[in-house]
């Protein structure tokens, strides 16, 4: 068995979900022939032919909106937007059609939108997005971001399989890691969804985070250790919606002192959801102020020194870990 | 298109059926009975209706919000949309949303929501699941004038075409999206011109003349279910009432409605019907007291039941786990599957009627020819 990167994980994940059950197709733009921008989906085509992997127009709304007809159908669509910043022009197809069907209906509408989010690849601001927190606010949907190849192929088959629309977000920094690659298990498995996971065990403050962060968090508590003889845990939350509180609750009341560490933008993002979390239900646990490193509240930028700027990163989180590690 | 006479006095039927509906009501919301707003066809069941009974078994329906004669011709329940207006918890939505977002997979009815143009898309994955699976049957997807103007529309469409998707288009072109009129919509004068932009074959047809709209629908539905791919029929009707109950529509000029009024879609088939004297006024009356009863019967149901219990607002916002079943084939309501019964009740999906004679008229003198 060879080691696989995380771009491949995903595709694999799709392969085996469209072998397994003839429900499942991919839709989106250049997804087919080209195989996706990030060649994603090399050779679905090839084995599965056009009526299930469907090059369509440049058309988000076209292209979730069919999925919602097809999974209401009984289908299993998994839409793919070609960055993932494109999904605000199929946005009310997600928030108003997919989200709500269920709840008012009684019809289930299983399908999955994925793409590409993240930044870190000089993408600039318009393909660099981070877009959890408008629809981690949603009820109706659920949201997951792997970190790692295991759980990118783990999380993308539970999102397949499951009865309500998923958004997977894959992080495009991470898609050819060589650091990430790995040996997946022979067998059939899924990472369900919902389900956080501790990366790294720790006693004195729990790093809460998710997606590409969890590698910078995991890189500074590893400095926390050498250098300051502070034990930081690293829970990497995998599920946005629904969110493992009891993982996140059992981490902080056995450490006191939590650090909230996201990509995406400071205000109103999931960060502060969980701050509120914390607040209400670990008050008189906590040790420390419940702190957060995210992206200053500004768009995504360009030219490299302002990415490097905007992006958190193992040095950023240091610094807060120290902060919140004097208290 | 040859109807025979049972046809004709069907179609009959449920235009009055449609205008009886929507008259009772305007008249419970004027009593304060509907809680939130009314938005109503009138006008519109020439072409409602007439595209609708162009269909067969197995076709699917995606109506909007003025498409009561659809719901109807379909199969819909009379006592559902009751219970949707008056905000029941055993309304389809059990009370989450109203108006006529209801819907029924099993029987070929797709829910839509308030951004209109939205449900075109959704339409084209329907028709896009039929065409993976083989089938000769086809999706209706009417939308609005405003609608037109929508990119969900032009997207669906476009991808419609694309794809050649089994999807009858129906533009039901009735003056005015809320205040606006068309001049201020769109620049041309037949919204049909809109699907060349597509490849797509298309006509205009008086939409208030129901032989007529079923004779261009039916064509359309020819070519569609030839697996050609989609086809458009704009239909020209007016929309005789405000854009809610609550618009007194009066940025719309007294001489226009009139104008409109006299070409009432029912007064129309009326006539044409004693015309040729298929309407003697035994076969009237007695449309007209079934009409009374089932509008009756759908007001004392829906009166009598239960509102939904607040303590049930957070519940069923995520579909449980479980296998799915391929709407419209074989074993798709059995139990075991998630989506074969309304999982939030236990109990089969109730937008359409239990008792199909609701929706059905069958005369006595009929019968006994």
């Amino acid at each position: 068995m060879t080691a696989v990167t995380y771009l491949e994980a995903i595709g694999q994940a799709m392969r085996e979900e469209m072998r397994r059950d003839e429900t499942v197709f991919l839709l989106g733009e250049d997804v087919g022939t080209y195989g996706g921008a990030f060649k994603v989906n090399v050779g679905l085509l090839e084995e599965f032919g056009p009526e299930r992997v469907i090059d369509t127009p440049m058309a988000e709304a076209a292209i979730i909106g069919s999925a919602v007809g097809a999974a209401i159908m009984g289908m299993r669509p998994i839409a793919e937007m070609q960055f993932i910043d494109f999904i605000t022009c199929g946005f009310d197809q997600i928030v108003n059609m997919a989200s709500k069907f269920y709840w008012r209906s009684g019809i289930p509408a299983p399908m999955v939108i994925r793409g590409p989010s993240g930044g870190g690849v000089k993408g600039g601001p318009f393909h660099s997005l981070s877009p959890e927190a408008w629809f981690f606010h949603v009820p109706g949907i659920k949201v997951v971001v792997p970190s790692t190849t295991y759980d990118a192929k783990g999380l993308l088959k539970a999102a397949i399989r499951d009865n309500n629309p998923v958004l997977y977000l894959e992080h495009k920094l991470l898609y050819r890691m060589p650091e990430l690659r790995e040996e997946l298990p022979g067998e059939d498995y899924i990472v369900p969804i919902g389900k956080a996971i501790i990366r790294r065990p720790g006693d004195d403050m729990t790093i809460l985070t998710y997606g590409t962060m969890v590698h910078q968090s995991l890189k500074a508590a590893q400095t926390l250790e050498e250098e300051d003889d502070i034990s930081a845990e690293v829970l990497d939350l995998r599920s946005l919606v629904p969110l493992d509180r009891e993982a996140i609750l059992e981490s902080v009341k056995r450490t006191n002192k939590v650090l909230i560490v996201h990509e995406d933008t400071l205000t109103g993002g999931v960060g502060a959801e969980l701050s509120a979390i914390l607040a209400e239900d670990l008050f008189e646990y906590l040790d420390g102020p419940i702190m957060r490193v995210a992206a200053p509240d500004a768009p995504f930028p360009y030219a490299p020194p302002l990415e490097d700027a905007f992006l958190p990163n193992a040095d950023k989180i240091l610094v807060a870990a120290r902060k919140l590690a004097a208290y | 298109m040859q109807l025979e006479r049972a046809d004709l006095l069907q179609i009959y039927y449920l235009m009055r059926l449609t205008r009886a509906v929507e008259d009772r009501t305007r008249t419970l919301f004027l009593q304060g009975r509907v809680v939130g707003g009314v938005y109503t066809g009138q006008g519109h069941e020439a072409t409602s209706i007439g595209a609708a009974m162009t269909l067969r078994d197995g076709d699917i329906i995606v109506p909007q919000h003025r498409d009561l004669g659809m719901h109807l011709t379909r199969g819909g329940s009379p006592s559902a949309v009751m219970c949707q207006w008056l905000a029941r918890g055993n309304s389809p939505t059990l009370g989450r949303d109203g108006t006529l977002h209801i819907g029924d997979m099993h029987h070929g009815i797709v829910p839509s929501i308030s951004m209109l143009g939205e449900s075109l898309p959704v339409a084209c994955g329907v028709a896009l699941t039929m065409k993976m699976r083989k089938r000769d049957t086809i999706v209706m997807a009417p939308c609005g004038d405003g609608a037109t103007n929508t990119g969900p529309f032009h997207e669906g469409l476009n991808f419609a075409s694309v794809q050649k998707l089994p999807i009858v288009f129906i533009i039901e072109n009735n003056g005015y999206a809320y205040s606006t009129p068309t001049h201020k919509q769109f620049a041309i004068e037949n919204l049909s011109d809109r699907a060349k932009a597509y490849g797509m074959p298309s006509e205009h047809v008086d939409g208030n003349d129901v032989t007529k709209v079923m004779d261009a629908v039916e064509r359309a539905v020819k070519h569609t279910r030839s697996g050609k791919g989609p086809a458009l029929v704009e239909c020209k009707t007016f929309r005789v009432r405000g854009h809610s109950e609550a618009d007194r529509a009066d940025y719309v000029p007294p001489e226009l409605r009139e104008e409109w009024l006299r070409k009432d879609p029912i007064k129309r088939f009326e006539a044409y019907l004693e015309e040729k004297g298929l309407l003697p006024e035994a076969v009237k009356a007695e449309i007209e007291a079934k009409v009374k009863a089932v509008v009756d019967d759908a007001v004392s149901f829906a009166e009598s039941s239960p509102a939904p219990d607040g303590a049930t607002v957070a519940d069923y916002v995520y579909a449980p786990d479980g296998p799915i079943s391929i709407i419209g084939e074989p074993g798709a309501t059995d139990p075991r599957y998630v989506n074969a019964l309304d999982t939030r009740t236990g109990k089969p999906f109730n937008t359409v009627a239990e008792d199909a004679s609701v929706t059905r008229f069958e005369a006595q003198e009929v019968g006994k020819r």
